[in-house]
């Protein structure tokens, strides 16, 4: 079990512009916490989902981890390598190795070039083939994987030619081209329909399998991330409040978050039981974060001063299994 | 209270004519929750838009009657139907909450203006005292009102949007994608406002989405609607117990549920058809892993398959 990318501490403030005058008479600066302080690592074949309401920072962590924005604090490992401060030259190399699928299959892909284009374009950027023959083999297997069949037919097709569902096949198989060692895909299938996440999804998974890449999927849909992941970190405010595998977050939910969330989640069953939802108001200005637990403020088992006051720190609380919570923390 | 009989809508655009809804059919009593569910391009929004007689301008309704208490819609001037139907009546709530509040004005005078459009008779005094009770109604302080809305997060937004359509008291409340864009907890927020409403204002409610599982969590009556016909209708526990239509069987175990077993997810092979020229008999059969014959030729009709429950499909009965 090898472990593919691993984040420690990890931290990213956005400053935020205030305009001249104002920058210069307000003492200190504002930063947006986006990510605060974020541990975890990702093993070979394996499928990590990060889950959480928007604003929660999953995003920029999937960023982090491919350094395609810098952290403002913290380290990143790729196969055991600290590669937080490499040169862009140098993580040129690194890039046929880390792959990203982005959300929207209607932005991500260049309206003027073929879908031959797209997917053959990592391979002739960072000169991963000897030949056009090669490049052309390359993206033909891959179209296949990915069901584009036959691949004559669509490698000369426009992004406008084909469907919303194939948009995203033809992103997954742009990332899946270089048969890279660690992917982010934030939120693949939200923009599509229903009847057709499935089957982009199952098609990530088999590609996962056999290529035996590290996944990170980003998502906020925890129904989807329970049958689609190995293990799930939940995110609140930049900080990660519970990590384990996706049955001891789903089945033994520790974080009083963690189990709103799961409450929360629609159930396409109408005799099921239906939970009352017990969490008030939205996610706070991540400017400024509630001191204390991040949670606190909207936390329906809070014990008092402590949450207020304290950060909970993320602990394991058996079998890998990690919470960050006073509730669990106590007598530790 | 409302009983649509064979709504058939079409678009007409350059290469012909769209056959976004075809002969639909379905009754909503008062007080009742009706889910509309299907895939994106199956005509759900077009039926909200022809209840409301709101259509663009390159859509018509050929035929087919949408009666409101034994008036049909269809047949009203523009007149009648603003004073008599829109808001008063029916009230729809637009998909993506974010971006149908005017941002240039406060959510106070975008409510009192509805309600002055569409009840003249009001003063400007009463519509506001009145825009403070439905933001009590749904769950927002009425000092509030004044704010603009980019002062609101998305939810909040989403209650004033709510609270616009209750302005003048309708009888049933049309939500086109209540729950897209918004994140799960202000989701459940929302789903659970309107089940309240719908108990306490003994509201009929018509929700249009493609997630079935807020249909699940709110109504008790579903349309399943595929490529501009219904394909199934009926309560909605007996269709998720033994939904009978082979696109309704495909489309529930789609749906991943949290609490189930892992598994592999299924889905539906191919696309939606293109309704400029919608495919031969049944709409669903070069889909339809059990299509015969008969499902090319004939365009099955929407019969009873048991109480409460329409079919259209060869197969069944």
């Amino acid at each position: 079990m090898s472990t593919i990318v691993k984040a420690e501490n990890l931290k990213k403030y956005f400053p935020i512009k205030l305009g001249f005058f104002r920058t210069l008479l307000s003492k200190s600066e504002l930063y947006v916490r986006a990510v605060d302080g974020v541990s975890f690592e990702i093993i070979k074949g394996e499928i990590f989902g990060l889950a959480g309401e928007s604003g929660s920072g999953k995003t920029t962590t999937g960023r982090l981890l491919l350094r395609l924005i810098e952290p403002t604090e913290g380290t990143i490992y790729f196969q055991g390598k600290d590669i937080t401060h490499l040169k862009e030259s140098q993580m040129r190399l690194l890039r046929r190795k880390m792959q990203i699928v982005f959300q929207d299959p209607y932005e991500s892909l260049n309206p003027r070039m073929t879908v031959g284009d797209i997917v053959s374009e990592p391979l002739r950027v960072l000169e991963a083939t000897q030949s056009d023959t090669e490049t052309e083999e390359r993206v033909k297997s891959t179209l296949e994987d990915v069901e584009l069949t036959p691949p004559e037919e669509f490698m000369f097709r426009y992004p406008h030619e084909v469907s919303g569902g194939q948009r995203q096949r033809v992103a997954v198989a742009r990332a899946f081209v270089l048969t890279p060692d660690f992917i982010v895909a934030d939120e693949p299938v939200s923009m599509l329909d229903v009847s057709i996440r499935a089957e982009i999804l199952d098609l990530m998974y088999r590609l996962v399998e056999k290529n035996k890449t590290a996944f990170l999927y980003i998502t906020h849909d925890l129904a989807l991330a329970r049958h689609m992941c190995d293990r799930l970190g939940i995110m609140y405010l930049g900080k990660m409040m519970e990590l384990g595998t996706t049955e001891q977050v789903v089945y033994e939910p520790l974080h009083p978050y963690t189990k709103a969330l799961i409450d929360a989640v629609p159930v396409p069953d109408p005799t099921a039981k239906r939970v009352e939802v017990v969490i008030k108001g939205e996610i706070p200005s991540p400017v400024n974060p509630p001191p204390g637990c991040r949670f606190h403020t909207r936390c329906p088992e809070y014990i008092g001063d402590i949450c207020r006051t304290k950060e909970p720190p993320l602990i394991d609380v058996g079998k890998n299994h990690l919470v960050a919570c006073h509730l669990h923390s106590k007598g530790k | 209270m409302l009983d649509v009989q064979n709504l058939t809508t079409y678009y007409t655009t350059m290469r012909g004519p769209v056959r976004a809804v075809e002969d639909v059919n379905f009754q909503v009593e008062k007080g009742e929750a009706m889910g509309l569910a299907g895939e994106s391009g199956c005509g759900k929004t077009t039926i909200a838009l022809s209840l409301l007689r709101i259509l663009p301008f390159n859509g018509k309704i050929i035929r087919g009657k949408i009666l409101l208490k034994e008036k049909d819609i269809v047949q009203l001037s523009d007149k009648r139907l603003r004073e008599d139907v829109r808001w008063k009546s029916i009230s729809l709530i637009f998909q993506g909450a974010m971006n149908a509040l005017n941002p240039v004005y406060n959510i106070e005078n975008q409510i009192v203006e509805a309600i002055r459009i569409h009840e003249p008779e009001v003063s400007k005094k009463e519509a506001r005292e009145r825009v403070g009770k439905l933001f009590e109604m749904v769950g927002i302080e009425a000092a509030r009102a004044k704010n603009y809305p980019h002062e609101f997060s998305g939810g909040m937004r989403q209650r004033a949007m709510i609270a616009m359509a209750l302005a003048s008291n309708p009888d049933m409340l049309i939500a086109d994608e209540p729950g897209t864009a918004l994140d799960v907890i202000v989701q459940a927020q929302v789903l659970k406002l309107l089940n309240e409403l719908k108990k306490s204002l003994n509201l009929a409610i018509i929700m249009i989405t493609h997630d079935l599982s807020l249909i699940t969590e709110t109504c008790e009556k579903l349309v399943i609607m595929y490529a501009g016909n219904v394909a199934e209708s009926g309560d909605i526990v007996a269709m998720h117990k033994k939904p009978l239509h082979p696109y309704t069987q495909d489309l529930i175990s789609a749906f991943p549920n949290i609490h189930a077993k892992k598994r592999r997810m299924t889905s539906i092979p191919g696309s939606p058809p293109d309704l400029l020229q919608p495919p031969s008999g049944c709409r669903f059969h070069p889909r339809c892993k059990y299509a015969k014959d008969v499902c090319r030729k004939e365009t099955p009709k929407l019969k009873e398959a048991g109480k409460n429950h329409y079919v259209a499909c060869h197969l069944v009965g």
